[in-house]
């Protein structure tokens, strides 16, 4: 991938570390990480209050409170399933695609990756269900026999959307488990209390055995090759949710590579948020390095400017084209009613990713914070622009732009939705190990007789 | 909370007396693996991390797992193919003037659902396989550091050769040796 330091030696890449080093550092994440982190995690927990209190109002009174209006029926809810979607991603591109690719500095970082894709996935699983209006029959997405005889549509992009984000949840969970067994069993041996009983049991009686490994090895192999399909298929299914349809700037062939740059851009920044406070509230500075946060700003890199890229086309070809509608929707977006939002999205998502050409931004954490807030942002808002502006300012429509203006139970659903993902992030790097311990030890050398570089 | 003797003997085999030892280094470990293999038909490597130069050493059958993870797949398209194909005919209707039975939207229920089945039995596979490995081997020997930054062999032994086999792993480079 972009990755050209992976032929750097590993024992330089990674300092005089040793195995022990691995075991105690990564299971020091599990002790008190201090005021900081709880500080985050009361945010996160008040945020999802206040968002399971506009839900509560939300199923009483029904979708009336939000603010739907005739054009405009998908709107933040969608917004925020499909944003929610993309920054699961960039996990499995780290988790298995790296993998595949032998990437080296993918030990460090996957772990959170994956964390953040299985919580992230979790999350966006709820939006369809709150938008769907009746939510108390959201089980009847599923196809399962009943005596009205009915069975879903399986032509419609929504019910292949069902099927790509179940599986997606299920097998990056696997993933993510597989991957922990044995971390969890190397801090179960040095843990103490009530923890030990925890990962003795959630270690699943894992030694490290021969046979242990020859059954494992390949199956996370194979789990990464099912996953890496995977990845790719399930942005372009919440694509073609959009791609089928029949609305002008929405009917593009471009959407599948678009969606799937952009969500993996929007993840690798997400990975880059999340670790800049967890490197240091739980002391991973020797583990996470610059070299770490270099590369994965190479990926927001490169994905930066395939989804800058996919603007131009979206713009050239809506000229080009010829198709009125598609031309109009355009304009719409560039100035029309919302023209902030759509600046917003072309300043964070297709400008500001130009600063990572300079080696200097790439290896300045602050800068790359920064950075990597504006493209979430920016992310959040090519979403919100694609579904609910390009509703609104639908052309040929009796009541051509249309207002829309988004209500409390959006935002508060919204900011509550980044109230579940976090804690749950946040309660999982402090109570599992956060960094891989196998998978780091493979990047280290090996302990050899009459050798000095085991220290 | 007490299982029943027959429970106890498929969870808690009776422990297996043999020989353990707790090595540093890497090489040392290859060493003795190699010295095993001459003699030895059955013993267990515990390593914290998965090794190439173990598994050359070792030189084990493939895994099994990949047998799983193909029939899962196969199983998976054929799961996705039968749920859309069928249902679509139980219930006929017209939609976007496509036939009833359109494969060309099928195909993304039957890659996701073949993904699905894969990676599940794969898990499967694992737990499977390594399930019956440790029915085989029986509660034997181990040490907490085997998880962090040492290497070990157990080496199932009668108390009559222990002390041969004890010499062995000691001769390889074993910074401990103990029975167990």
């Amino acid at each position: 991938m972009t990755d050209t330091t992976t032929a750097r030696p590993p024992e330089r890449a990674t300092g005089a570390m040793s195995y022990d080093y691995v075991t105690r550092t990564v299971a020091g994440t599990l002790g008190n990480p201090g005021r900081g982190y709880y500080t985050l995690l009361g945010t996160a927990v008040t945020l999802l209050g206040i968002g399971i209190l506009c839900l509560l109002f939300l199923l009483r009174y029904g979708l009336g409170l939000a603010g739907y209006s005739m054009p405009t029926y998908w709107a933040v809810y969608i917004t925020c399933f499909v944003f929610w979607v993309g920054i699961a991603h960039s996990g499995t591109l780290i988790s298995a695609i790296l993998f595949l690719f032998r990437s080296g500095w993918r030990t460090a970082v996957y772990r959170v990756a994956e964390v953040m894709t299985v919580f992230a996935v979790m999350t966006a699983g709820l939006f369809p269900l709150i938008h769907i209006g009746r939510q108390w029959f959201f089980y009847w997405l599923v196809p399962y026999p009943n005596e009205r005889g009915l069975w879903p549509n399986f032509k419609s992009p929504l019910v292949w959307d069902e099927f790509a984000v179940g599986t997606y949840f299920t097998v990056s969970t696997v993933f993510l488990i597989m991957g922990l067994i044995p971390d969890i069993a190397a801090v179960r041996d040095v843990a103490t209390g009530w923890r030990r009983k925890l990962y003795a049991v959630t270690a699943l009686g894992w030694r490290g055995t021969n046979e242990q490994w020859r059954h494992y090895r390949p199956a996370y192999l194979y789990l990464a090759a099912l996953a890496t399909p995977l990845v790719l298929s399930v942005h372009s299914v919440v694509s073609w949710d959009f791609a089928m349809a029949q609305v002008p700037a929405w009917h593009e062939t471009i959407f599948a590579p678009y969606f799937v740059a952009g969500a993996i851009y929007s993840g690798c920044a997400m990975v880059i948020t999340l670790l800049v406070p967890l490197r240091k509230f739980f002391q991973l500075e020797r583990i996470v390095t610059i070299r770490h946060f270099e590369n994965l700003a190479k990926l927001c890199l490169l994905t930066g400017m395939i989804v800058c890229y996919a603007y131009c086309v979206e713009y050239f070809v809506a000229w080009y084209g010829g198709a009125t509608p598609e031309r109009e929707a355009f304009v719409y977006r560039a100035v029309g009613r919302f023209w902030w939002a759509g600046w917003t999205m072309n300043v964070c998502n297709a400008f500001l990713p130009w600063l990572l050409w300079f080696k200097k931004v790439r290896t300045n954490i602050s800068a790359l914070f920064v950075i990597s807030i504006f493209v979430n942002v920016g992310m959040w808002m090519e979403r919100f622009v694609i579904i609910a502006i390009h509703l609104a300012g639908e052309p040929f429509e009796p009541f051509v732009r249309a207002g829309y203006n988004a209500t409390w139970a959006d935002w508060g659903i919204m900011a509550g939705s980044f109230g579940w993902f976090f804690m749950w992030f946040l309660l999982f790097v402090k109570n599992f190990p956060a960094v891989s311990v196998a998978e780091v030890k493979e990047e280290l050398a090996a302990p050899r007789r009459g050798a000095a570089r085991h220290a | 909370m007490k299982p029943g003797p027959a429970l106890a003997a498929i969870f808690h085999p009776p422990p297996t007396p043999g020989v353990l030892g707790v090595f540093g280094h890497l090489d040392a470990t290859v060493e003795a693996i190699r010295e095993l293999k001459r003699g030895h038909a059955t013993f267990t490597v515990y390593s914290p991390l998965p090794r190439h130069e173990l598994e050359e050493a070792l030189d084990q059958p493939v895994s099994p797992v990949r047998m799983f993870t193909l029939v899962g797949g196969i199983a998976g398209c054929a799961i996705g193919a039968w749920l859309t194909l069928y249902m679509s005919y139980d219930w006929p209707v017209q939609v976007g003037g496509k036939t009833i039975g359109s494969i060309p939207p099928y195909v993304v229920i039957m890659f996701e659902m073949t993904v699905l089945f894969g990676a599940l039995l794969s898990l499967f596979g694992v737990a499977f396989n390594v399930l019956l490995a440790a029915r085989h081997q029986g509660t034997i020997a181990y040490d907490p550091r085997f998880t962090n930054d040492r290497f070990g062999i157990f080496v199932p032994a009668a108390a009559a050769e222990a002390g041969t086999v004890e010499a062995l792993l000691k001769r390889c480079g074993a910074e401990e040796v103990r029975r167990g």
